[in-house]
């Protein structure tokens, strides 16, 4: 439903973004993961028509956005950063506006009005002014915003960005929910919200995509994925560790604490093998007993960066 | 059309839903008067017209017509919901137009604010009522003019301090672009024919020629295609500056 094909932007001399391509289905969730000032932004300003592309094509549901800007514009919704509302209005009349400005009319006019008021449980604070209500309710108000005229593509920029864990949690439930039937674009530099809603991440930084892939495939980019981490009393620490080095699957152990800060053995397989089995054997013959053990997915932060830019730590 | 009506609403209803609406109209409908009775010497005439009143209407103007179009751009600029607007599927003329008339019908709404003027001169004596309404219309699109003009500079600058000052210059340069002020300086450098197409584009006959009572289509023409030549250019800018 979204295609991308080399697209280019530059402002002056500076390239903000640099040959991106890819495609969005119908369903699926794809996250745009980079730093700040990586080109994310800009990739959805193109998307939606705000910006011209300086070079590369576009296609929403097939059309061109540039040369078939009205047409394909019906067919998003977007969510800009920070989630810009009409302040001075109340939800209603802002719905009421929108839905007006997107040719909505009649008896579909109000039944998607109602459908997004109940979706996003606007009801409490319809008649109150934009401006007075909370970070939540107006993020929820600019959602109501981009899903009215039920587009097939929804381009959401930094969509929970500055709301709580709570509201964090709303947000990416209903992203979920609307995937099912439309293509769904969402820029972020959490990286839980790359597990916790998406199917599909690019990481980008200096305009390009450095990175792609399931989630779980970032995961395994990381030098520690299914890394085995163990930990053992601590009088029996260095046994634990020559035992360790000796198992044949093993590329390296390495001492690194675990999560919790408490000293830990972490066993590399060769060609990254769990080796949870091995361990455990291994452990137990010696008659060492294991306080903990897990075996490590790999953490996306690592990941992240390693591929982008060294400046970024 | 509905779209553009729709743009007009929510604009009109921005307008009414600050303390702007209720300042701007109390200053214009008391400067129109204090002017009226004051610097136009409207009992010292001893005349039952209105030509003190609209005499100051371009000078009002120049002023308060700014002060409504400042907004118009700059903040949806400010805001950033100029993006929404901009990634909605609505032609870019349709919500220049929308916007202009919104301001356009807030001013009107100000003029109409004048009616006690109107009653009081029929109290005193007996006008020509023709004439009065002739001079409502000109005045309308006098107004209608300089904020086609403010609307376009609104457009030009994110920043509304600097929309108002430019306005006003440029409102002034507009206004006065009939008279010696303006004419003098440019007759000794550019030629005889220039100094007459400034002198001929001058919206000052214009105007007069409606204060006088004489509704000719000309004078409207000439204010409606200049309002439609700002509206057009300001369409241009804000293409141009698309996501800039």
């Amino acid at each position: 439903m979204i295609e991308v094909d080399r697209l280019h932007k530059s402002f002056g001399i500076v390239d903000a973004v640099n040959g991106i391509s890819f495609s969005v289905g119908k369903g699926e969730v794809v996250g745009f993961l980079g730093p700040n000032g990586a080109g994310k932004s800009t990739t959805m300003k193109m998307i939606t028509g705000y910006l011209p592309a300086s070079a590369g094509a576009i296609r929403i549901c097939g059309l061109d956005v540039e040369r078939d800007p009205k047409a394909s514009k019906s067919h998003i919704g977007y969510l800009p950063e920070g989630a810009p509302l009409y302040g001075e209005m109340t939800p209603q009349a802002l719905l009421d506006f929108w839905a007006s400005v997107r040719g909505l009319s009649g008896t579909r006019r109000r039944e998607r009005i109602r459908f997004v008021v109940e979706a996003l449980e606007l009801q409490p604070v319809l008649l109150r002014r934009i401006e007075t209500l909370s970070k939540g309710y107006r993020r929820r108000v600019g959602f109501a915003q981009a899903m009215l005229h039920d587009p097939d593509v929804l381009i959401l920029d930094e969509p929970t960005d500055g709301l709580d864990p709570n509201q964090k949690r709303q947000v990416r439930g209903l992203i979920r929910d609307m995937s099912a039937d439309k293509a769904i674009i969402i820029s972020t530099h959490l990286l839980e919200e790359v597990d916790a809603v998406c199917d599909r991440a690019l990481v980008i930084d200096q305009g390009r995509i450095v990175l792609q892939g399931t989630p779980a495939d970032l995961h395994a980019q990381s030098p520690w994925h299914n890394a085995v981490v163990v930990t053992v009393p601590p009088g029996r620490m260095q046994e634990a560790r020559d035992l360790l080095r000796g198992l044949k699957g093993a590329d390296r152990v390495e001492d690194r604490p675990e999560t919790t800060g408490a000293p830990a053995l972490w066993v590399i397989g060769k060609g990254r093998a769990a080796l949870t089995s091995d361990v455990s054997i291994a452990l137990a013959g010696a008659g060492i007993s294991v306080l903990s053990m897990r075996t490590e997915e790999g953490r996306l932060d690592e990941v992240f960066r390693s591929v982008t830019g060294a400046g970024q730590a | 059309m509905r779209v553009m009506l729709a743009i007009a609403r929510r604009e009109l209803g921005a307008y009414f839903s600050t303390p702007l609406a209720a300042v701007f109209l109390a200053v214009f409908v008391a400067a129109a008067g204090a002017l009226t009775f004051y610097a136009g010497g409207f009992f010292e005439q001893g005349q039952a017209n209105l030509t003190a009143f609209f005499y100051f209407h371009p000078w009002l103007f120049l002023v308060l017509m700014p002060a409504i179009g400042m907004r118009l751009w700059a903040e949806e600029r400010r805001t950033g919901t100029i993006e929404l607007l901009m990634t909605s599927p609505v032609a870019v003329w349709q919500t220049v137009v929308g916007k202009f008339l919104a301001a356009w019908v807030f001013s009107g709404i100000a003029l109409a604010l004048t009616f006690p003027i109107l009653v009081t001169v029929n109290l005193l004596g007996h006008p020509d009522n023709g004439v009065i309404i002739a001079s409502y219309v000109g005045s309308l699109l006098m107004g209608g003019g300089i904020l086609a003009l403010a609307c376009f500079i609104s457009a030009l600058t994110g920043n509304q301090v600097i929309a108002f000052v430019i306005s006003v210059a440029a409102g002034l340069l507009f206004v006065m672009a009939g008279q010696e002020a303006v004419l003098a300086p440019l007759s000794g450098h550019l030629p005889d024919y220039f100094v007459e197409l400034v002198r001929s584009l001058s919206p000052a006959s214009h105007f007069e020629a409606l204060t006088r009572g004489v509704l000719q289509l000309v004078d409207v023409i000439y204010f409606v295609s200049f309002i439609a030549l700002m509206l057009f250019l300001n369409c241009q800018i804000i293409e141009l500056r698309r996501g800039r």
